[in-house]
């Protein structure tokens, strides 16, 4: 009865094209926007923002890049876990050569050498579909990983391969380093992830994201009504690998703190994949919320036993994690096969109808 | 309609409950220390042997001397996999708990751990493994890596082959092969191998291995073709039971096979069965469970059922690492409360501890782990301590030692390792303390 875009009239284009169109929508999100932006920095302890939030922040846009490429333009993409390398050592290489460089300035290179590097391994796209696009991509993902092991200069020459963040300032404040402190390392993840969110939001509705998704549904169809494949495809290779690239930085200097190689494992594709498909393909909604199930999930279900009093083996305790976890994924695929954003499209569609469904 | 009414509801709760579900503080008179390890995964062979041992040595202090000077131990396990990421999740999570020293366990972990100690003021102890840099207490006063690093390991393992060749001079044109897993546990070596290769001139090959290792067959094609003199690895996990086997499987000089002391427990030989007769890894204490330590550990923990292993696993290699590795840890502690006073320390004077520890025999034979270890003195500039290294050789059933203590060249090790530790300080944003003001 509240909650629909009945007599909500519209008096310009520009309302009338609002990303959302309804009010009560928009309140609600501004409200989410103060709580993550005021309320949680002041409320949240270390642990929450640590070892959470800014996990969740990167991995949703991290997320919302593949989902871009994959849910958006239809391309599967397993290297995701190497685009993400690509934008952390790049940031790591960029912030030890020149100190004095924004912060923002070298997520935002970071990402433009990981959009460079996808855009090159987007290529074979041009040629290949499907399944066998995701193997080409997995070429990726092993070549780019063995490069940054084998080559000793991504990494400056530390003997033990690792890459540590730097400490680093932005306006006066310690964002990055040991003595960034989590609330500034929060606040910078969550406001990146709101404006590149907002970028890509607006991407998907526009010219861009339509002839991705026409090429998604039917590429020789969109190819006929004049979207031309060749830079259709290679630019949301490069749009997704900005988004992975900027992730991947963040994951070092947000997050880790120090990175190897393994860290960007084919494990990490997958997870994104998994936060992808489980999220809702074609939603940037969805990205959200799959890195929240992600992210969550499993720390929910670590913390249960100790919550409930039982006294349980760690081993136990973790292999009992891995079956729960596992059997929630299959059990979520086959209830609801759209993905998490597709729940909330149906909790949406029912509360237009309250109190009175028909 | 329903399930999915149900699948809603049930994410919200978990969503929010989820972190809700917090620990309980540890209370009263007591000191906690998160105990990160892996149970699961593929390291899990040579992570249950090292959880079983701290949770045994501890439970012992408990259940035998009530704790510490009457501060009992407070502990956690928390899983990692042996995967960073985990670890930093296991470590954020404990450190509402108060800890006031961990043992990471893992070298990816303690690169994680080390710039947030001075911050959190918590002792971290990479015993045996680490960064080796931090060995100087000088710019890493938070991080401590006695017995020994990995420099001074590799460089005692070529002191070792030298001897076996008779003279290190005899080592020009030998070729020595560095199998490694590929990650910075696996890479820490590499820097002395390559100094000493420069040195004595033995033709160094470095072979990584990608994690978790159980596909190592190019390797060892590769290691066939080059026909090393010696073989020297550095794998954790699965990577070893595969390393060893395949050594064998392409018929290599077992005894001239040496692992590092990461590389050489029972649960790495044992299923390559015979094959892995004649296997050498280097380790800083004995093999074995015949030391009184181990007859109290049996009696008093395992005796009343708090064990946390199989009673067979008393003795272990990787066990008898870890209560060694404990017993230094309680000794700084005990150390430390001569000078704070017998309660609950804070990190800063745990840190103390570890940085005068001195264990002397004496101590040891208090300890009942005359034999099992050397004495050892910790001081500010040095966090390595003055640990010795020794070769074990595996016979088919059990470890047995074949060197005497090994000195590594620390006048390669040291040089090398103070450079080093201005590099990780300077990236760190760190300055270097006097020592000679500490008291």
């Amino acid at each position: 009865m509240i909650y629909r875009e009945a007599g909500h009239f519209k008096s310009s284009y520009a309302a009338d094209q609002a990303i959302f169109p309804i009010v009560q929508d928009r309140v609600f999100l501004g409200l989410v926007a103060v709580v993550a932006f005021v309320a949680v920095p002041l409320a949240a302890n270390e642990y929450w923002l640590q070892a959470i939030l800014i996990p969740f922040l990167i991995y949703a846009l991290a997320a919302i890049g593949l989902n871009l490429l994959t849910g958006y333009a239809g391309q599967l993409s397993l290297g995701t876990g190497g685009f993400m390398a690509v934008g952390a050592y790049a940031a790591f290489k960029l912030t030890t050569a020149f100190p004095w460089l924004n912060m923002l300035v070298v997520f935002v290179l970071a990402g433009l050498v990981a959009a460079g590097v996808g855009l090159l391994f987007g290529i074979p796209s041009l040629r290949i579909k499907g399944f066998y696009l995701a193997v080409a991509t997995l070429a990726a993902q092993f070549f780019l990983i063995w490069l940054f092991n084998k080559v000793g200069w991504f990494v400056n020459y530390a003997p033990s391969g690792t890459a540590t963040a730097p400490p680093r300032t932005m306006l006066g404040v310690m964002v990055t380093g040991p003595q960034a402190t989590a609330s500034a390392r929060y606040l910078m993840a969550l406001g990146m992830v709101v404006l590149f969110a907002l970028v890509a939001k607006n991407l998907v509705r526009g010219r861009v994201g339509r002839s991705w998704m026409a090429m998604r549904d039917r590429d020789i169809a969109a190819e006929i009504i004049g979207i031309r494949p060749l830079q259709t495809k290679l630019l949301a290779f490069a749009i997704s690998s900005f988004y992975c690239g900027v992730a991947g930085a963040e994951l070092l200097f947000l997050y880790l703190g120090s990175v190897e190689t393994l860290a960007f494992d084919i494990n990490l594709s997958f997870l994104v994949l998994f936060m992808v498909i489980i999220g809702g393909l074609g939603s940037v909604l969805g990205s959200f919320l799959g890195a929240a199930f992600i992210v969550l999930v499993p720390i929910f279900l670590t913390n249960a036993p100790h919550w409930l009093g039982l006294a349980m083996r760690t081993d136990t305790q973790k292999h009992l994690e891995l079956m729960i976890f596992g059997g929630l994924i299959v059990f979520f695929l086959i209830v609801e096969p759209r993905g998490l954003a597709r729940l909330w499209q149906v909790t949406k569609e029912k509360l237009r109808l309250w109190p009175f469904p028909h | 309609m329903k399930l999915r009414a149900f699948l809603i509801g049930g994410l919200i709760a978990a969503v929010v409950a989820g972190p809700l579900a917090g620990a309980v503080l540890a209370q009263g008179n007591t000191m906690f220390i998160p105990l990160l390890v892996y149970r699961t995964g593929p390291f899990a062979p040579n992570g249950i042997p090292s959880a079983n041992g701290f949770n045994d040595y501890f439970n012992l202090l408990n259940e035998r001397d009530g704790g510490i000077n009457g501060v009992k131990l407070a502990w956690e396990e928390c899983e990692t996999q042996y995967k960073t990421d985990l670890g930093v999740e296991c470590y954020e999570r404990l450190k509402s708990k108060n800890p006031v020293l961990v043992n990471p366990f893992s070298t990816g972990i303690t690169y994680q751990l080390i710039p947030k100690a001075p911050v959190d003021k918590v002792v971290i102890h990479s015993a045996g493994y680490g960064m080796t840099a931090s060995a100087d207490g000088r710019w890493f006063p938070w991080v401590f890596n006695f017995p020994m690093t990995y420099w001074s390991q590799a460089s005692a393992f070529i002191k070792y082959v030298g001897a076996q060749e008779g003279g290190l001079d005899k080592l020009k044109g030998k070729k020595i092969i560095h199998v490694f897993h590929n990650s910075p546990y696996g890479k820490e070596a590499n820097p002395t191998l390559e100094e000493l290769s420069k040195r004595h001139q033995f033709e160094l090959t470095l072979l990584p291995v990608d994690s978790p290792g159980q596909e190592q067959k190019a390797t060892w094609l590769q290691v066939r073709r080059i026909n090393p003199d010696w073989i020297y690895i550095s794998g954790w996990g699965v990577m070893n039971q595969v390393a060893v086997k395949e050594a064998a499987a392409h018929g290599m000089k077992m005894d001239h096979v040496v692992g590092n002391w990461w590389t050489g427990t029972e649960t790495d030989v044992v299923p390559a069965g015979d094959a892995a007769r004649g296997y050498k890894s280097m380790t800083f204490h004995a093999p074995g469970s015949n030391f009184k330590i181990h007859q109290d550990i049996l009696k008093l923990v395992h005796g009343k059922g708090k064990g946390s292993g199989p009673k067979e696993g008393v003795g272990e290699v990787l066990y008898n690492r870890t209560i060694i590795n404990a017993m230094l840890d309680t000794e700084a502690i005990r150390l430390a409360m001569t000078r704070f006073g017998n309660k609950p320390l804070t990190g800063e004077q745990v840190r103390w501890g570890m940085e005068n520890l001195n264990v002397t025999e004496q101590r040891l034979e208090q300890l009942g782990m005359k034999g099992l270890m050397r004495p050892l003195r910790v001081t500010c500039d040095n966090h390595e301590g003055n640990g010795l290294a020794l070769v074990q050789q595996w016979d088919g059933k059990k470890w047995t030692i074949v060197s005497d203590w090994i000195e590594p060249m620390r006048d390669v090790v040291r040089p090398k390792l103070e450079a080093a530790a201005v590099e990780e300080g300077k990236k760190l944003g760190y300055t270097p303390r006097d020592c000679a003001k500490e008291k």
